[in-house]
This record gives C-alpha cells, sequence and structure tokens, in this order.
C-alpha cells in the first residue's frame, strides 16, 4: 500500500512537472508576447516598440524559455528575487512569481482566494452527493412507477440545460427579479459566519442541485444493479429488514462506483468552478484562472493551472485508496 | 450455550399433527409486458421434520419459484401467489412483509447455490454470519454472535474457524464458501433448510462432501430439507420423496426409490435417460430429452410436456394435446402420483424405455 502510495506519487509529480513546462512553452511560443498585452494595458493603447521591447525585458521574454522556467521552478523549491523597475522583491519558497497585473507575490493572493473556492466546492459538493444519492436510492426502489419515470425524466431535462444558462437565470430570478435569495458573493468565514452562509446559499444551490442530476441517475443505476444481485436476496432470506437490506448491502455496493466518480469530480469543484464564481461574483481560483488568461498573466495561470493538476493527481490517488477500502477484493500494488 | 428461542408457530404444528411444511395448490404468477407468466401452477406437496424432499426439473420448471415462495421472497407487487403455504402452522400466503421477516432464516432457512454471488462481497464472512444471528436473536451480544459464527463454522468443517471467521468470501475457497452459506443458513436452527442447487459449480469431491454434511446436520438437528436439485444423484443420496416438476406444475410425486425404480411418467424417463453413468454398460444410451422447456407465457394446451413427449400416439384421441392430465395414482399405490394419461405407463416403461437406457438391468430383472 505505501510502496504504492509512493509509486503513484512520484507519476504524479512528473505529470504536475510536464504540465507546468507546457505552460510555459504555451507562452513562450504562443502567437502574440504576453508582453504585448501588459504593455498595451499599461500605455492606454499606446504601447510603442521601445516600451514593449522594455516589457519583453522586464518580464524575460528575452530570454530563453529555459531559463526563465529554471528561475521559476528554482523560486517554487527555494524562493527568489524579482526585481520590478528599481526595487526588488524577495518572493518566499514556494514562490509563484508576481502577478504582471497587480506586482504582488501570486502565492499571496491564491492564499486569499483558496477559501473562497474550498467554500463553495465542499458546500456544492455536499449537496450534490446528499440529493443525488437519496433520490438516486429513492427512485431505484421504485423502479418502473410513475415516480422513477419522473424522476428520472427531470434530471435528464435538467442537464441537458447548459450550467451557464441555468446558473445567470437562477441568479437573475432569485436574486434580483424575485428577491427570494440575499446576494450572493462570498465574505470569509472567520469575518462573518452569517455573510459567508448567506453569500454562497444560492451558489451552493445552483451547483449542488444541477450537479445532482447526473448524480441521481448514476446512483439509480448502481443501485438497480446492485439490488438485483444475488447477495440481497441472501440477506433477504436471512431475515434482515428491508433498511438494513437497501442501507447495508445494497447501497455499500452502490456506492463504490459513486465515489470514484464524486472524487474527480470534487477535484474539479477544487480546481475552480468558473462559471459559479463569475455569476455569482465569488473571489476564487477558476475566477481568478480566467481573468489571468485574459489578460494572459503568466505567473497566475502557471498558478492556477499547478494547483489544478496536483488537486486531480491526488483526488485519483485518492479514490485509489477509497476504492480499495470500500472493496475488500481490490487491492492497490 | 446457544441461546433459547422458541420458533414462531412451532407449538401449533406440534399440535395438530400436520407435516413443518405443507404446500397446498400454490400458483405463482408474475404479471409482465408480455404477458402473465405462470412460473408455478397448482403445485401441492409437504415436508416432514427429518424428511428430505428433492424438487427435481429443467431450468424455469417452477423449483426455485416455488421454494422462494415459501419464505415469501416475491415482491408482492410484481408477483401474485395464490394458494396455501403453511410453515410450522402458519400461513405465509398473504403475509405482511414485517409477519415474514421473523420466519426468514428463522424458522426456515435458504442456501443458495454459487455462494461466491450468494455472500456479499464486501462483508467479512464472519460479521455476515453474525448479522444473520443478530436478526433473530437482538438481545444476544457481538461477542456471543460473534462466537455462534465460529461455532457454526467449526461445525461446518471450516479449518481454523477462529481465524477464517474474519477471512473475506473472495479468500475462501468455493467449497469453503459453500459451507460457510449452510454455516449461515443454520446458525438460528431453522426447523426447514431449503437448498437451491447447493452443489451445482462445485467438483464432484466436494459435492459429496457438500451433501454429506448437509445429512449429518439433518440427523442432528431433525430438520426438515428440501433440496433443488436437476441432479438426480444427488436426488438418490438425499432425499426421502421425490417432486419432479415440468412446466411449473408437479407432474409427478413419491418416495425417492420407488419413483426412481417405477417411474411412471414419460418427463421423469427422460430424465433418467440423460444420467450419465460410470458404471454402466457402453452400451447402455444416454439420450437427451429433445425440443425445450415450454413457455410459461402461453403454455402449450393439455399436457405441458407433448409435444415433447415420444409416447403421445400411444394414448387415444389426442387427449394429451387437449386434456391436462391429473395428478394421481398410478398402477404402483396411493403414495406414488403422476400426471399422466398413459393407460399403463409400468408396462411401457419396462419394455421400451428400460431396455434403452439400461440393458443389464432388464437382464437381472
Amino acid at each position: 500500500m505505501f510502496a504504492y502510495i509512493v509509486k503513484r506519487l512520484l507519476a504524479g509529480f512528473l505529470v504536475v512537472t510536464l504540465i507546468s513546462m507546457m505552460v510555459y512553452a504555451l507562452f513562450w511560443y504562443g502567437p502574440r508576447s504576453p508582453a504585448q498585452e501588459l504593455c498595451r494595458r499599461e500605455s492606454n493603447n499606446r504601447c510603442t516598440p521601445e516600451k514593449l521591447e522594455r516589457y519583453e525585458e522586464a518580464l524575460g521574454y528575452n530570454n530563453s524559455v529555459t531559463s526563465e522556467y529554471g528561475k521559476w521552478a528554482k523560486g517554487l523549491v527555494a524562493g527568489r528575487d524579482i526585481t520590478v523597475g528599481a526595487s526588488v522583491i524577495h518572493c518566499e519558497a514556494p514562490c509563484l512569481g508576481l502577478s504582471y497585473r497587480t506586482r504582488q507575490p501570486v502565492f499571496e493572493e491564491m492564499k486569499t482566494r483558496l477559501p473562497a473556492t474550498i467554500s463553495l466546492a465542499v458546500g456544492a459538493a455536499s449537496i450534490t452527493l446528499t440529493i443525488g444519492v437519496t433520490v438516486g436510492v429513492l427512485a431505484a426502489r421504485r423502479r418502473g412507477t410513475f415516480a422513477d419515470k419522473a424522476l428520472v425524466s427531470t434530471t435528464l431535462f435538467m442537464s441537458s440545460i447548459p450550467y451557464y444558462l441555468f446558473a445567470l437565470l437562477s441568479m437573475l430570478y432569485l436574486t434580483i427579479v424575485y428577491d427570494v435569495f440575499p446576494q450572493t458573493g462570498y465574505t470569509p468565514l472567520t469575518d462573518n459566519p452569517g455573510a459567508w452562509f448567506t453569500g454562497l446559499l444560492l451558489p451552493w444551490l445552483a451547483l449542488g442541485f444541477y450537479n445532482s442530476t447526473s448524480y441521481t441517475r448514476f446512483s439509480r443505476g448502481a443501485m438497480v444493479e446492485s439490488l438485483s444481485e444475488d447477495y440481497i436476496r441472501t440477506a433477504r432470506a436471512k431475515g434482515l429488514t428491508s433498511r438494513v437490506v437497501v442501507m447495508r448491502h445494497a447501497l455499500r455496493a452502490a456506492l463504490v462506483p459513486v465515489v470514484t466518480i464524486f472524487g474527480i469530480d470534487f477535484a474539479f469543484l477544487l480546481a475552480g468552478t468558473i462559471f459559479t464564481e463569475k455569476i455569482f461574483d465569488i473571489q476564487g481560483i477558476g475566477r481568478w484562472g480566467l481573468d489571468a488568461t485574459l489578460i494572459k498573466d503568466l505567473p497566475v495561470v502557471q498558478a492556477t493551472v499547478l494547483f489544478g493538476s496536483i488537486i486531480i493527481v491526488v483526488a485519483n490517488i485518492i479514490v485509489d485508496i477509497i476504492y480499495s477500502i470500500l472493496d475488500p477484493r481490490v487491492r492497490l500494488s | 450455550m446457544t441461546v433459547q428461542h422458541t420458533m414462531p408457530g412451532n407449538a401449533a404444528a406440534a399440535g395438530s399433527g400436520e407435516p413443518y411444511l405443507v404446500v397446498e395448490n400454490l400458483t405463482v404468477r408474475f404479471p409482465t409486458a408480455d404477458g402473465l407468466v405462470q412460473a408455478v401452477t397448482d403445485l401441492s406437496y409437504s415436508v416432514e421434520l427429518g424428511q428430505t424432499l428433492g424438487i427435481v426439473g429443467e431450468s424455469g420448471s417452477g423449483k426455485s419459484v416455488s421454494s422462494m415462495a415459501v419464505l415469501g421472497l416475491h415482491d408482492a407487487k410484481s408477483s401474485r401467489i395464490e394458494g396455501s403455504i403453511r410453515l410450522g402452522g402458519t400461513e405465509v400466503v398473504g403475509l405482511s412483509e414485517a409477519k415474514l421477516r421473523p420466519l426468514r432464516g428463522n424458522a426456515a432457512a435458504m442456501i443458495f447455490q454459487d455462494a461466491l454471488a450468494a455472500l456479499h462481497p464486501f462483508y467479512k464472512v464472519g460479521s455476515q454470519l453474525t448479522e444473520a444471528y443478530l436478526a433473530h436473536h437482538p438481545q444476544a451480544s457481538k461477542k456471543d454472535a460473534r462466537r455462534r459464527a465460529i461455532e457454526m463454522l467449526d461445525r461446518v468443517g471450516i479449518p481454523q474457524p477462529d481465524r477464517r471467521v474474519d477471512d473475506f468470501p473472495h479468500q475462501f475457497s468455493g467449497g469453503m464458501r459453500q459451507r460457510a452459506m449452510i454455516a449461515m443458513g443454520l446458525i438460528n436452527d431453522p426447523k426447514l433448510i431449503i437448498a437451491d442447487e447447493p452443489t451445482t459449480a462445485l467438483d464432484v469431491t466436494v459435492q459429496a462432501q457438500i451433501l454429506d454434511l448437509l445429512q449429518d446436520l439433518q440427523r442432528e438437528f431433525n430438520s426438515a430439507i428440501i433440496i433443488i436439485t436437476h441432479d438426480l444423484g444427488v436426488i438418490a443420496e438425499m432425499a426421502d420423496d421425490v417432486l419432479v416438476m415440468y412446466g411449473g406444475r408437479a407432474v409427478e410425486y413419491g418416495a425417492t426409490k420407488e419413483l426412481l425404480t417405477h417411474p411412471e411418467m414419460p418427463y421423469t424417463w427422460g430424465l433418467l435417460s440423460s444420467v450419465p453413468d460410470v458404471t454402466a454398460d457402453t452400451g447402455g444410451r444416454l439420450i437427451p430429452i429433445p425440443g425445450n422447456p415450454p413457455s410459461l407465457l402461453r403454455p402449450p394446451k393439455g399436457c405441458p410436456f407433448h409435444p415433447r413427449c415420444a409416447h403421445v400416439d400411444k394414448v387415444p384421441a389426442n387427449l394429451c394435446s387437449t386434456e391436462l392430465p391429473e395428478l394421481l395414482p398410478g398402477s404402483r399405490g396411493a403414495d406414488h402420483l403422476k400426471r399422466c394419461h398413459l393407460a399403463d405407463p409400468d408396462a411401457i416403461y419396462r419394455d421400451q424405455v428400460l431396455p434403452e437406457i439400461a440393458p443389464d438391468l432388464v437382464e437381472e430383472s
């Protein structure tokens, strides 16, 4: 088990390193220099070739990609000094560089944005899992009835609506047109728990409810399958109550595939929910990455991509470990 | 050392002098999108304590469906059950789930085939056994239940039961899994054990061990056993009585020795003809029954076996294809029932069937 985890972590490290290299390569070999974007913005659309030259030099784009990537990687491990104009800023390890836009250390900003994304992801995922599995189990137990068919068609209808439209309409109708929910947004939990909760309530519900539709269908399918297994007949023949048969015997088996998918989905939520953060005005990782991509803010893009890839690699390992715990027949090696 | 418990309805059964299990005119039907499936029709049998009834028949003949009805395991919404099943004096047909639950695994237990699929893959063998025990002994502690589980594993011949109790089913061999299945079935001392093809998918030596074990346990606990199989060898070894089923109906019913030596129904002849015998003369032929089992959705008119029966022409006036024969005593006494129009089946069996399948037996007699 331990050897397996070490092996997977090493492979994951390799994947993350390759991804970070690819981000650098994209910026270096892309059609337009990121310096041009910055120069244009900071000189009110009057970027002269001389100015551009200065920006390129300051951001290191006239150096080779390998030496700049090397500096970035060294900063990540040991920290580094970054020259901004006349002053030199010391960036502590893990140094992810300075944002082109704010000239502030990326890692510091990440620390302020992470709680917003984590709050959003945990809340939404809890709602997704609770609604999805509960409704799925209920539908499976009433398989073939009108209620079951109605539920399945509703979830299919729901998931055929594009998420951005669903989120946008729920924001529009539930906070602006009808005053059902308070204004959304993120307030740190430690500042004001009440505001934290009310500001995130609608985003949680919108994201959680929308994602739950696929979990409903998925857990219904897994449950229908496990309810028809021979060991369920055995459990009933033993004289167990139907609650124990369904919850302890059928659901336990049905949860294995659900957990597998949930692990990966949750990682994607943590890596940033772009639409949700944008529509509901939450300053999280996803929106930060989106804004940075639009203005070609390399250090921020690199940081969000790095974070996302680490989360997904780690989630995959955790899912495999949970899988081996849930199903004793699975051995990690 | 085991906790004493009373069997529901046991006293009533003892008082009436009725066999422990009485099935009367049982009909099980399943409504489907294609129509009503007649899984079991008008089936009657009984089993006394200490006795073994063998139920034989092809796949889809209603063997398992009828025995599952004994424990009320059919979903009330998707099945229609008529007739009467009295288990230790308690009427099971129409009983609510809440009243069935205390009977299941307690008054009557089932041992299923393919223990790998029938045991839950995610739970330890021991915890599946204790779960069965605690379901009917809510006052017992977990420690008691575990001790009882180890005791049962030991009783069914699992080596080092105190260690194997913490194994998962996939860590057991096929024979050991079936033993564990039996241990789980017997953990509450049921008076009736329904073994649904308990030796299918096991190799022959293990099969023999499992059958021996069931017989030992029966002698020890004086329980009634129903053994469902399509293997006449198992029947010959285990059963006191045999019920042959075809197309959801009983087609022959009698004492094992009597029925196997003087079968009176062409389907039973067919079953006997298709049993291979290692000691037989190589001249003896293995004769399969032609055709397929009947559709339970649209059963054939008349005798359900007539489309496959080689002796239809011996019955006058096309009776076989127009009228369903009654299950009635033949020429061998009131305890041997058969469902066949043939006037003198014994003569046909002796003169035409036996020489085909066992020439050496003919010479002896």
